[in-house]
C-alpha cells in the first residue's frame, strides 16, 4: 500500500492547489456522466469539458510540485496525498446529482475559473500566466455552454424549472467560500501571484446575476454557512472521491502506468 | 401546454466544417439539438475534436433542397458534352502551354 | 466498430431474400442498382434503392451505433479509477470518441429514413442488437488496455473494409471513424506494454488475466464461421460487406499472435502456432454456444448494460423535452395559463 505524500507548507502551493484541485474535482465529476448524459450529443460535450479541466489540473498541478521543490509531480499530487491537503472548494465534490445540479454547478464554477484565469494571464508567475491565457478560452466556453443550457432548464417546463430551484437550493451556498480571503490569499497578493479570493466577488455575483435571471430563476438569499474545503476540511462526500481516485495507485505500489 | 410541443424528438441539423482558411465548408454529417446555438456548439464538440475547424455552419435538415437524383440527366448530363469549358480541351503550343 | 451484428440478425431474417419485382420500371431501376453496385459506384441518400437494402443497412448501420454508444459503459467504468492523469485523459477522450462514432453512424442511419428515436427505441425494447462483446465486464484496469489492444483492433479490420461500402454515407462515416479508431488501438497497447514491459509483478500478471478474458470474445467479434453465415451472400452482393468473416478473423490473429510476442503475454489457446504451409496460424475451437449465449441474451452483463442505457435515456427525458420546450417558447412566445 502505498502511503502518502507530505506536503511543504507554502502559501503559493496552497493557493495553487486551490486553483489545481478544483478543475481535478469537478473533471472527476463530469467523468461521471460518460455514457450516462441526456443525449449522446450532451456525453460528448460534458466530457470535452472534463477533458478541459483535467488538462488544467496537470498544468496547475505540475507547476505546485514545481514551486514545492520536493519533486513531487502532478500524479503524486493527485493521487496520494491524505484527504485533509486535498485543498479543492467543497462545491466541486459534491456529487453530480441531475442535469440541473451539474448545470447550475458548472455555471458557478466556470464563472468563477472564468474570472480567476483572466487575472492569473497577469501573474507574476510566468508558467502560471501561460497556463491561464489558454484556460481562460476553455473556462469562456464552458461558461456559455452551462448558461445556456441553465437558461433552457430554467425557461423550460415546470419539472426543468423545479429541479433547478432544487438545485439552487442545495448548491448555491457552497459559491460563498471561494471569495473569502485568507493567509494563503494574503502571500499570493503580496507575492504577485494570483488575485485575493474577494477580488472576484462582485463581478461574479453580477455575472450569475444576469445568467439566473435570463433563466427565470431567482438568486437565494445569502446565509451563514460557510464550507471549508479549501482548508482541507471536506465534506462527507470527499471521502468517496479519493477512494476511487486513488485506489490504483495505493494498491500497486511501485506501479508504473 | 404549448400546442407546438407535439413532437418529441430534437430536430435534425447538417453540420458543415471549414478546416483551413481558404478552404470550403464541407459538408461532414448531422446531430440534433434544439435551436442553432446548441447546434454550433454541438457540432464544435462532435466535429472538431482534432483541430478540423476554424468555422462550422449548422442547417437544419429540413431546410436544405436537394436537386432529385430522377432529374440527374436532365440536370448534370448536358455537361458532359461542353468539354470546351474545360482548359484541356485546348492543345496550345508548349511555349505558350502555361496558360 | 462492430458488424458481428450483421449475422445475428436472426428475429426478422429473410430480409436478404429480394421480393419479387412490380413493374417495368422498378425492373428498369433494380438493373441501374445493380449495375451500379457490381461497377463499385456509391449509393446516395436520395437514390432509388430495393426495399431490403435499405432495411439491411438501417439495421447494420443502427446496430453498428448501438454498438459504440454501450461501448462507451465497459471503459467508462474505469474512468474514475484511471491510475494517473495522463490515463484519464486518454480514456476519457477515447470514450467520447466512441459517443462520437454512435453520432455519425445515428447520422448515417438517418439518411436512410429511419429516425433516432425510432432507433433507439429498438434497442431499449431489445428489438435491435449491439456487439456482444460489451456484454463482458471490466473487472481491472488492465481490462482497458485489452480491449483497446484486441477489441479496437479487432473493428478495425472489421471496419477499414466498410470504407468502401456501396452506401456512401456509411462508408464515410467508417472513414471518419477509421481515421480516429487507431488510436484507439494505440492508447490500449500502449498502456499493456508500460505495465508488461515496467511494471511490477502484480502488474503483468494482471495483463495477462485481462488477455485471457478478452481473447476468445474478440474472436467471436468477427461473427458465426462463414459456412454458418446466411446473411453475408446478399451483404457482398450489394457492396454492404466485402470480406468474409473467417478471412478477417484470420487476419486478426495473424496479426494479435506477433503482437502478444511483443507484449510478452501468452495468448490462452494452446492450438495457437504458426503453419508455414498455410502461411497463417492455426488457432483453436471457438465455444460457439458462449457466443450464441451472449448473443441470446445471457452473458456476464447483458441486463445491466441496458438497463443502463434504459435510465440514462429515461432520466434524460425531461432534460430533453425542457430543451424543446424552450425553443418552441422561442419561436412563439405566448403567454402560458397560470
Amino acid at each position: 500500500m502505498t502511503t502518502s505524500i507530505e506536503l511543504r507548507a507554502d502559501p503559493a502551493v496552497q493557493y495553487l492547489l486551490r486553483l489545481g484541485d478544483a478543475c481535478l474535482i469537478l473533471g472527476q465529476r463530469l467523468g461521471e456522466w460518460c455514457g450516462h448524459a441526456p443525449i449522446v450529443e450532451e456525453d460528448i460535450a460534458l466530457a470535452n469539458i472534463a477533458l478541459d479541466l483535467i488538462g488544467q489540473a496537470r498544468a496547475v498541478l505540475t507547476r505546485a510540485g514545481q514551486l514545492e521543490g520536493r519533486g513531487h509531480d502532478e500524479d503524486q499530487l493527485a493521487f496520494l496525498r491524505d484527504e485533509r491537503d486535498y485543498l479543492n472548494p467543497t462545491l466541486v465534490e459534491l456529487p453530480r446529482g441531475d442535469f440541473a445540479f451539474t448545470t447550475l454547478r458548472n455555471a458557478m464554477v466556470a464563472t468563477w475559473l472564468k474570472l480567476l484565469w483572466q487575472r492569473l494571464q497577469a501573474s507574476g508567475d510566468a508558467e502560471l500566466a501561460a497556463i491561464a491565457g489558454k484556460a481562460v478560452k476553455e473556462a469562456r466556453y464552458h461558461q456559455q455552454h452551462a448558461a445556456d443550457w441553465l437558461v433552457r432548464l430554467g425557461d423550460g417546463t415546470a419539472e426543468s424549472k423545479r429541479r433547478c430551484e432544487a438545485a439552487l437550493a442545495a448548491l448555491w451556498h457552497y459559491g460563498a467560500e471561494l471569495f473569502d480571503d485568507d493567509a494563503v490569499d494574503d502571500a499570493a497578493a503580496a507575492a504577485g501571484l494570483g488575485p485575493r479570493s474577494s477580488e472576484l466577488r462582485d463581478e461574479w455575483q453580477a455575472e450569475m446575476g444576469e445568467i439566473l435571471g435570463a433563466a427565470g430563476l431567482a438568486m437565494p438569499a445569502p446565509v451563514p454557512f460557510r464550507s471549508e474545503g479549501r482548508r482541507g476540511r471536506h465534506s462527507e462526500h470527499m471521502g468517496y472521491i479519493l477512494a476511487e481516485l486513488q485506489h490504483l495507485q495505493r494498491a500497486y505500489p511501485g506501479g508504473v502506468w | 401546454m404549448s400546442e407546438t410541443t407535439t413532437r418529441t424528438e430534437w430536430p435534425l441539423w447538417e453540420v458543415f466544417v471549414r478546416s483551413k482558411a481558404g478552404l470550403d465548408h464541407k459538408h461532414c454529417g448531422s446531430l440534433h439539438a434544439t435551436d442553432a446555438q446548441m447546434a454550433i456548439q454541438l457540432a464544435r464538440d462532435v466535429y472538431t475534436r482534432r483541430q478540423e475547424g476554424t468555422s462550422v455552419w449548422v442547417v437544419r435538415s429540413d431546410q436544405i433542397i436537394a436537386s432529385d437524383p430522377g432529374d440527374k440527366d436532365m440536370y448534370f448530363d448536358p455537361m458532359e458534352d461542353k468539354v470546351y469549358r474545360h482548359p484541356t480541351f485546348y492543345a496550345l503550343p508548349r511555349e505558350v502551354d502555361h496558360m | 466498430m462492430y458488424t458481428q451484428a450483421m449475422d445475428t440478425l436472426g428475429k426478422e431474417g429473410g430480409d436478404a431474400a429480394p421480393r419479387p419485382v412490380r413493374s417495368a420500371a422498378e425492373a428498369a431501376l433494380q438493373q441501374r442498382f445493380d449495375a451500379r453496385i457490381d461497377d463499385g459506384g456509391f449509393i446516395e441518400a436520395k437514390d432509388w434503392m430495393p426495399d431490403n437494402y435499405r432495411k439491411t443497412l438501417v439495421r447494420q448501420i443502427s446496430q453498428h451505433a448501438h454498438s459504440e454508444i454501450v461501448g462507451m459503459l465497459p471503459e467508462g467504468n474505469w474512468i474514475t479509477r484511471a491510475p494517473t492523469l495522463k490515463r484519464k485523459a486518454i480514456l476519457l477522450a477515447k470514450v467520447q470518441d466512441e459517443g462520437g462514432h454512435g453520432l455519425y453512424l445515428y447520422a448515417a442511419a438517418e439518411t436512410l429514413g429511419t429516425s433516432r428515436d425510432e432507433m433507439i427505441d429498438a434497442l431499449h425494447s431489445g428489438k435491435a442488437k449491439y456487439s456482444s462483446i460489451f456484454n463482458y465486464p471490466t473487472l481491472t484496469w488492465a481490462d482497458v488496455g485489452t480491449i483497446g489492444w484486441l477489441v479496437d483492433g479487432a473493428a478495425i479490420m472489421n471496419q477499414v473494409p466498410l470504407c468502401r461500402c456501396s452506401y456512401a454515407p456509411y462508408a464515410r462515416a467508417m472513414i471518419r471513424i477509421c481515421r480516429e479508431e487507431s488510436f484507439h488501438q494505440r492508447q490500449g497497447f500502449d498502456a499493456l506494454l508500460v505495465m508488461m514491459r515496467d511494471g511490477s509483478d502484480a502488474q503483468r500478471a494482471m495483463v495477462q488475466d485481462a488477455v485471457n478474458r478478452w481473447w476468445w470474445p474478440s474472436l467471436m467479434m468477427f461473427g458465426p464461421p462463414d459456412a454458418e453465415s446466411t446473411h453475408s451472400t446478399q451483404s457482398m452482393r450489394w457492396g454492404i460487406k466485402r470480406i468474409s468473416n473467417d478471412d478477417l478473423r484470420q487476419k486478426f490473429v495473424d496479426a494479435a499472435a506477433e503482437q502478444a510476442k511483443v507484449l510478452g503475454v501468452t495468448l490462452p489457446d494452446p492450438e495457437l502456432k504458426w503453419n508455414e504451409a498455410r502461411g497463417h496460424h492455426d488457432f483453436g475451437a471457438i465455444d460457439w454456444a458462449e457466443f450464441w449465449n451472449v448473443v441470446d441474451g445471457n452473458g456476464p452483463c447483458n441486463r445491466e448494460r441496458l438497463a443502463d442505457r434504459v435510465k440514462a435515456w429515461d432520466d434524460g427525458a425531461w432534460v430533453r423535452e425542457a430543451a424543446l420546450a424552450h425553443a418552441d417558447k422561442q419561436r412563439q412566445p405566448m403567454k402560458e395559463a397560470a
